[in-house]
């Protein structure tokens, strides 16, 4: 089963070539990049300056429904569900897709500062993040697992960067 | 795990429900929705939920009527009303007939999630939930504070004698004993255990960014600030501080840190609103606090205000029957991720283990084992594969003086010497702390002639 990796007006290869580099360290899935053609204007709120993130899915799923394996989309644009004002990702709980936004993961929005390791710690994250959801996991309790719930930045930063002993299980050819 | 709060969420719009349905279920709650006020009372009615989301705008009976008949059913349900910005005196009506909050659409994740986990609190607090306790003690243990010597033992009573109590800690130690995981072991023995710990390294903090960093600031507050930030102490709000290097913090901020601790209310950077936190302090040093305050360095009132209890972590060196144990976790751990066999560890190798002085201890330790399971070829660690300066060929290890203190003395002049008597090199060579380092140097009266 592999990881298929779908960039979207995503601006950085640097960052994607990273983190394909980190989950094929920790996953003994293969993990690809994939091109698809989905046209986000057509998931653009502009009341809310943002992108609807659960259309976006509905959409990959009809491109990508017979792939083998997970598909992470991400995305370098804003993106958001009803009712919340911005989400990082979402993902399908025990489902295949998912979609990851950087646009709020990047240290210069808060502190003016680039910070490109930062960048790729948070990224990693919350790849792992919504990969766990894929894979059944709900949010769990400890603060040092990956699967604790991040609602702001301070703690996606907090939060541990792996999952924990309880989780671990449940991530299908995790490696460590 | 699953939690077992109920939650209902009452929404004529199908995508909203949609969406707070999978938001709340990856929150661990079991979440039910209905589409309008007339199918959430008949659900209610049916089942017992322990916290109602109800539009406050519904096609047929309004979420205001929803809460009056709720309520008149049962006084203790909890709503939480949502509503479009200008219906606000309307929830605040809402607020004045028993709900217990409103949020305006779209809610920040972070406050919404904040007002939920509130609300299950006050009412956890009548029904308690014993399952969910039960599950957090099996996951935070403190798997890293190994040993089994008295010293270690000790620290462990201090621990659990100090952990419920919500006393300010003071971890006294060298560096790498510790001394963050004797923290962390307070947390998670504390009724604080449910939010996190912080930690705030002082030292390695710019004294210009230490502000923004400790009390958050406003979206907008300085130039690229596009985002809020919570700072560390709104982050620690429930859990609590861990205060490593306290004494390389500058004397400003000593001020602005005793006024915090004292008042546990703060603004965050370019914002008027005060903000309230409930943390409890624990606060950790290498240096000779008492020496800073006599020089003036460090406030006297902020030190009498942080040092209510101690836990003294001794080095390595004076609980050696614990490197045994410490190595086979530390070969347990690398083997795992390192994907080796290498399983145990040679009778020379470990006499050597047992015999080294450790300045860098447990850290040291840890960076040696790892350093021997990268580069060992056979599935037993050998005393080549040992990462020191120092083998048994250069350095006298078979010296007739056989005290741990002639071999630390000369240990420490070789270094010197071999570093110029640059203190801060010779410092990180050992891995250990500059004052650290001129404390030994003046305890073994070295001088710079004397290689």
């Amino acid at each position: 089963m592999d990881i298929f990796i779908a960039p979207v007006r995503f601006y950085s290869n640097l960052l994607l070539q990273n983190l394909v580099i980190e989950l094929s360290k920790r996953f003994s899935s293969q993990i690809q990049i994939i091109d698809l053609n989905i046209n986000l204007d057509d998931f653009f709120s502009v009341d809310r300056r943002q992108y609807f993130s659960t259309q976006i899915i509905a959409e990959a799923i009809k491109l990508t429904d017979t792939f083998n394996g997970k598909v992470m989309l991400i995305t370098d644009v804003d993106i958001f569900v009803p009712v919340l004002t911005f989400i990082f990702g979402e993902a399908q709980l025990n489902g295949k897709h998912s979609i990851l936004s950087a646009c709020r993961l990047h240290e210069e929005f808060y502190s003016g500062v680039s910070n490109e390791s930062l960048l790729l710690e948070r990224t990693i994250k919350e790849a792992l993040h919504e990969l766990g959801h894929n894979f059944g996991l709900r949010h769990c309790i400890d603060w040092d697992c990956v699967m604790h719930s991040s609602n702001g930045i301070e703690e996606v930063d907090i939060k541990g960067k792996t999952y924990c002993r309880n989780c671990i299980s449940k991530v299908e050819g995790y490696k460590k | 795990m699953d939690r077992k709060e109920k939650i209902l969420i009452v929404d004529d719009e199908k995508i909203v429900r949609e969406s707070l349905f999978r938001w709340f279920e990856e929150e661990n709650y079991a979440v039910d929705t209905a589409e309008d006020g007339e199918t959430a009372l008949k659900k209610y009615s049916k089942e017992k939920y322990d916290l109602l989301l109800v539009d406050m705008k519904m096609p047929g009976m309004s979420g205001l009527d929803l809460l009056s008949k709720i309520k008149s059913i049962d006084t203790d349900a909890i709503i939480i009303l949502i509503t479009a910005f200008s219906s606000v005196p309307t929830a605040i009506t809402a607020l004045k007939n028993g709900a217990y909050d409103y949020v305006t659409k779209p809610v920040d994740p972070d406050e919404l999630a904040h007002l939920v986990k509130k609300a299950l609190e006050q009412r956890a607090l009548k029904i308690e939930n014993t399952q969910l306790k039960e599950n957090i003690d099996e996951i935070i243990k403190p798997d890293n504070l190994i040993g089994e010597s008295f010293q270690i033992k000790k620290i462990y009573e201090l621990v659990h004698s100090v952990a419920r109590t919500d006393t300010t800690v003071m971890i006294r130690g060298e560096s790498g004993t510790g001394k963050e995981l004797v923290a962390k072991a307070i947390h998670i023995n504390s009724n604080r255990k449910y939010s996190p710990i912080i930690t705030v390294n002082c030292g390695a903090l710019a004294e210009t960014l230490l502000e923004s960093e400790l009390f958050g600031h406003e979206k907008g507050a300085f130039t690229g600030a596009q985002f809020r930030r919570k700072g560390k102490f709104e982050m620690a709000d429930g859990g609590t501080i861990f205060l490593d290097e306290i004494g390389s913090i500058s004397l400003r901020m000593q001020i602005e840190l005793l006024r915090v601790i004292e008042t546990k209310q703060f603004n965050r950077v370019g914002g008027n609103e005060l903000i309230k936190s409930d943390f409890r302090v624990v606060t950790a040093t290498n240096e000779p606090l008492e020496e800073l305050v006599k020089t003036g360095k460090f406030r006297e009132d902020l030190y009498y205000r942080l040092n209510v209890f101690n836990i003294i972590i001794p080095p390595l060196r004076e609980r050696r029957d614990d490197i045994p144990l410490l190595v086979n976790f530390f070969i347990n751990k690398f083997s795992s991720v390192m994907n080796k066999k290498i399983k145990s560890v040679s009778k020379e190798a470990m006499d050597f283990l047992m015999n080294y002085a450790w300045p860098g201890n447990v850290r040291e330790l840890e960076n040696a084992i790892e350093r021997a399971m990268v580069v060992g070829k056979s599935d037993s660690i050998i005393v080549e594969d040992l990462p020191f300066h120092v083998s048994r060929n250069s350095f006298d290890f078979n010296s007739d003086e056989k005290s741990l203190a002639s071999m630390e003395k000369k240990y420490i002049l070789k270094i010197l010497n071999e570093n110029g008597w640059n203190i801060s090199k010779t410092a990180q060579l050992l891995e250990i702390d500059r004052v650290t380092l001129y404390n030994k140097i003046n305890k073994y009266s070295l001088r710079k002639d004397e290689y």
